[in-house]
């Protein structure tokens, strides 16, 4: 109650403001009033009276100071006095004003960016009920791949979990009538839903009870923005039946607008129980167990109490169970557990956060120390103007009040402008979709919690570097100041300013050389050699089974697609390869292969694990991958041929020691097959461009068909026009088959896309941190050249040369931007060994990168102190001296 | 006006009160009369008195009301309230023991310690 009265108090004063005043002035004119009356009758003149009258009474002004205080309610007023000041004072200054505002803008922004990307991927991930204790699980090499068989096991044997669901990639053809185009789906398990605790947004969700074995739940659930996209929010959806690949699947519901699967990057279009997959994905993985891919991932909400470390312990003992279960099929991995969300990408999307927060970090401390620099320079030339105020009375508290207001403002500006740009930003981000006709996305929700995090950031920083000059106007002797100008006292030896701009070049010259290795590591990767041409070659994916092709007709089908490429004109070679070719996707399979003499075909005795790849004759010429010995398949390499396989040099060396002793040799597959080298072809990357080599082993497609499979056309025609051309033959061939055509060189950018955001961040942040150096040593340089100006002014009317005044000037300016920058190298170039695992080929010892940030900083300094060398350069000693 | 004491802290309030318990007065009365009933013997700069006045009035002790004065002018004037009335009795008497205990212990030779 107090507290309201006494708010109530303070705002009715604040109102009667006015009224107030008038009062206090009139008592204040009547007491004058009334000394002069006795003064006048002692004998004096009236007007001589009323004069002594005034003197008498003292400071008015500061008594009614006072007099306001006494009553209260000032708190609000001289704030508004203070802000009206204020505002005054930074429109009177408006280059101190922008750049502080920018530079604070900038930071708050780049930090609040960065935040909000760390909020989507890391901080809460997935909408769903308790996310905390939602976990996946991992084995070995950070994937959750398992087969379904194993999954079921884990699901039933463990004691740790309250129930456990699992999911799989499904790609297929969705046809709501006559309209069949591709849409990404995740098979689930029947308890999916329940496992999330998702209730539907229509209809309803299929449950663990609708399994009943194989193919026996033809259901679809439909996620709200597939929805809302192809079918344009029809509430009466439900129990429509809809074609995936060919198969009728009824659509039972539609999710929550807010749920998009359980996986931060791959938003589903629909949901089918896992149980059906084999209509969608052509093979049946339920009963196999050896399919380490049958799963992609498990998890499930820890039992209350149960410890992560404890659930690990309980999925590697079921693991072990497994493993001695069935040797054949299982080879157990050390498990770990993940949240759910980002799966194997977890430590590397955490790494790249925190890597974006250190660096945002260090934009925030670059900014800072900006910012304190410019509030000492502006307090500095504002010395004589305190000085001033304080000798007509005014308290320290109160000058201090009013330099933190402005502080305040400048905060507040620059935060709004930071969060502003920041959520425009983030929105952008929200709807980018890197790689076309992937449904990859992040969703960013920009929201308080930002908008909070930027304000404090900005109300923080602003505070914190508004008091720099704090002691500065505490010291201050206002009689010194107002005598000698401000000039008086520019010392020679290193000031706290000096430091922070030392510190701040550092920063920068760190964030422009990772941004020059980042950028040479990307154009490298762009230019090195990975096993095959993606120039002038196109993929062609196309998934037979989407156009209900049964697997006898798939390989004859195949042939025909590539002879109808063939007679494309233009086109010189064309190749098939099954699933994925390498680099598309990050996708790749790998299979156990073992010495031709083992006999004992365990996990333990696996002698390496190669890539997998299906190809058609003609392949490596398509990809223009390099035969080093033997021969290429031919159409002749079918089901009747003896198996026979194409090796990477990796692959014979490791297996057989060299390439020429592979030629011949035998090894033997997981089912016992023995399988004969007949070529070796030249290394490549398969996964992505940081791996290690790895071996690889190429198979003749028509020994293993599959109706998933990507065509490479080397052409050096226009991909445009090639492509209208493709289109057409395809067309001709079968209208209802969904083709996708891209330039294969487009299809890295999934691959690339990680060393392009790192350097992307990293040029945008290495931009910020050449800004701010930039408006950091121009404040200095300018502020060091207009207090030395008469000094100058002086040493050139005694006949100092150009040079001799530009080092006066400058010197210490130059000085201290090559003090920062070498240090900021040194750093830089350790901070790269970071970058060296996104980034590939990211290396510092560089004559290019190290020449280059020796020329961006040299570039920076020349720019920052070009206007002050040219003020220093153009002082004219007769105006200035007679100027004061 | 060398020979005019500084006034201690928080005593001008109490003079104040004092002041206005003779009856209702101006500002500047208020002045006159304290330099009256002290014997000139105190130093107090005349702008001084008002923020004393206006926070007595805030604190309830005292009240104002706009009235005419012996020179006819128009002026403020302030008289004690119930509150205040009693605030001056406690204040007198608290200001009267600290005075005597003060000038006990000045006034006590070292032999008698």
């Amino acid at each position: 109650m107090k507290v309201l009265d006494s708010l109530r108090f303070r705002i009715t004063t604040l109102f009667q403001r006015s009224q107030i005043n008038a009062e206090m002035e009139e008592e204040l004119r009547s007491h004058i009033q009334h000394r002069a009356d006795d003064l006048e009758r002692s004998g004096l003149g009236r007007a001589e009276a009323e004069r002594r009258a005034r003197i008498e009474f003292g400071g008015r002004e500061k008594y009614k100071e006072e007099c306001h205080e006494a009553l209260g309610g000032r708190f609000i007023e001289i704030l508004l006095q203070d802000v009206r000041f204020a505002l005054r004072v930074l429109r009177k200054s408006p280059g101190f004003t922008i750049a502080a505002v920018l530079t604070l803008a900038l930071a708050v922004g780049a930090n609040a960016v960065v935040f909000g990307v760390m909020d989507a991927l890391i901080l809460r991930p997935l909408h769903v009920p308790q996310a905390e204790s939602l976990y996946g699980t991992e084995y070995g090499d950070y994937s959750g791949f398992q087969s379904y068989p194993n999954y079921i096991d884990l699901r039933d044997r463990n004691r740790s979990f309250d129930d456990l669901a699992a999911f799989n990639f499904v790609f297929a053809g969705l046809d709501r009538g006559n309209d069949p185009s591709v849409a990404t789906g995740y098979a689930t398990s029947g308890n999916y839903f329940d496992v999330l605790k998702i209730q539907p947004y229509l209809g309803r969700v299929f449950h663990g009870s609708d399994e009943h074995g194989r193919n026996s739940a033809p259901y679809i659930v439909l996620s709200y923005a597939y929805w809302h996209s192809r079918f344009q929010d029809d509430h009466g959806v439900v129990g429509r039946v809809v074609q995936l690949d060919k198969h009728p699947f009824t659509v039972i519901g539609v999710a929550p607008p807010d749920f998009r699967g359980s996986l931060v990057f791959v938003s589903p279009d629909f949901f089918i129980p896992i149980v059906n997959q084999e209509q969608v994905a052509g093979d049946n993985i339920l009963n196999a167990r050896g399919n380490t891919h049958g799963v992609f991932e498990a998890f499930g909400h820890l039992k209350p109490g149960v410890t992560p470390a404890q659930a690990i312990a309980d999925v590697n003992a079921v693991g072990a169970y497994l493993e001695k279960t069935y040797p054949k099929e299982v080879s157990h991995k050390p498990s770990s557990l993940a949240r759910e969300g980002l799966t194997s990408f977890g430590r590397a999307v955490g790494a790249f956060v925190a890597g974006l927060m250190l660096l945002a970090g260090l934009i925030l401390l670059a900014a800072c120390t900006n910012l304190g620099g410019l509030f000492a320079a502006h307090a500095a030339d504002r010395s004589r103007e305190v000085a001033l105020r304080l000798a007509l009375g005014s308290t320290r508290t109160r000058i201090l009040r009013q330099l933190l207001t402005e502080a305040m403002l400048i905060s507040l500006a620059g935060g709004a402008l930071g969060v502003l740009g920041s959520v425009a930003l983030l929105r952008r981000l929200s709807v980018w979709q890197p790689f076309p006709g992937a449904p990859i996305h992040v969703q960013l929700n920009p929201d308080a919690r930002i908008y909070g995090v930027a304000l404090v950031l900005a109300l923080v920083s602003g505070f914190l570097f508004g008091i720099v000059p704090v002691r500065q106007v505490l010291r201050a002797n206002p009689y010194e100041i107002v005598k000698a100008g401000s000039n008086s006292r520019f010392g020679r030896r290193m000031t706290v300013r000096d430091v922070l701009l030392v510190v701040q070049i550092a920063i920068c010259a760190v964030l422009v050389t990772s941004s020059m290795v980042a950028v040479r590591g990307l154009v490298r990767s762009l230019n090195s050699s990975v096993g095959f041409e993606p120039r002038n070659a196109m993929l062609v994916s196309a998934n037979l089974a989407m156009a209900g092709y049964s697997a006898d007709r798939v390989p004859a089908m195949q042939k025909r697609m590539i002879d109808a490429m063939e007679t494309v004109p233009g086109v010189e070679r064309v190749g098939l390869v099954n699933n994925y070719p390498p680099l598309v996707y990050s996708a790749g399979s790998r299979v156990n292969v073992f010495k031709d003499e083992t006999r004992d075909l365990r996990q333990a005795n696996v002698a390496a694990m190669p890539y997998r790849y299906d190809i058609s004759p003609e392949y490596f010429n398509a990809a223009s991958t390099t035969l080093l010995a033997g021969r290429d398949f031919s159409w002749d390499d079918d089901k009747n041929a003896p198996a026979a396989a194409v090796v990477n040099r990796e692959f014979a060396g490791k297996m057989f020691g060299s390439v020429t002793n592979a030629i011949g040799r035998y090894y033997r597959m997981q089912d016992g097959t023995r399988v004969q080298v007949v070529g070796v072809v030249e290394d490549g990357k398969y996964l992505s461009l940081t791996e290690d080599q790895q071996p690889a082993m190429f198979l003749p497609f028509l020994q293993s068909p599959s109706s998933a499979a990507y065509l490479v056309v080397r052409s050096h025609r226009n991909p445009q026009e090639l492509v209208v051309d493709m289109r057409s033959k395809l067309r001709a061939l079968d209208a209802g088959l969904p083709v996708g055509i891209d330039t294969w060189h487009t299809m890295l950018d999934v691959v690339l896309f990680p060393s392009r955001v790192a350097t992307v961040s990293l040029g945008v942040l290495g931009m910020m941190g050449a800004m701010l150096a930039i408006t950091g040593i121009f404040g200095m340089a300018a502020y060091s050249v207009s207090k030395r100006l008469r000094e100058l002014g002086i040493r050139v009317a005694l006949g100092a040369q150009r040079t001799e005044v530009l080092q006066t000037a400058l010197g210490r300016a130059v000085k201290l931007l090559t003090f920062g920058s070498a240090a900021g190298l040194l750093l830089g170039i350790l901070a790269t060994r970071v970058l060296a695992f996104i980034v590939y080929q990211a290396t510092p010892r560089d004559p290019l990168v190290l020449a280059g940030v020796v020329l961006a900083m040299l570039l920076l300094g020349l720019l920052a102190t070009w206007i002050p060398a040219q003020r220093a350069l153009s002082v004219d000693p007769l105006i200035l001296l007679r100027e004061e | 006006m060398t020979d005019q004491a500084q006034l201690l802290p928080g005593t001008l309030d109490l003079l104040i009160l004092r002041a206005v318990s003779l009856g209702p007065l101006h500002g500047y009365g208020i002045l006159l009369r304290i330099g009256q009933i002290s014997g000139n013997a105190l130093l107090i700069e005349q702008g001084a008195l008002y923020p004393g006045l206006f926070r007595l009035v805030r604190q309830g002790l005292l009240k104002a009301s706009w009235g005419t004065s012996e020179n006819n002018r128009r002026a403020k004037f302030y008289e004690l309230t119930a509150v205040g009335r009693r605030r001056l009795r406690e204040e007198t008497d608290s200001w009267n023991r600290l005075a005597a205990a003060i000038a006990s212990a000045l006034s006590q030779q070292p032999e008698e310690v």
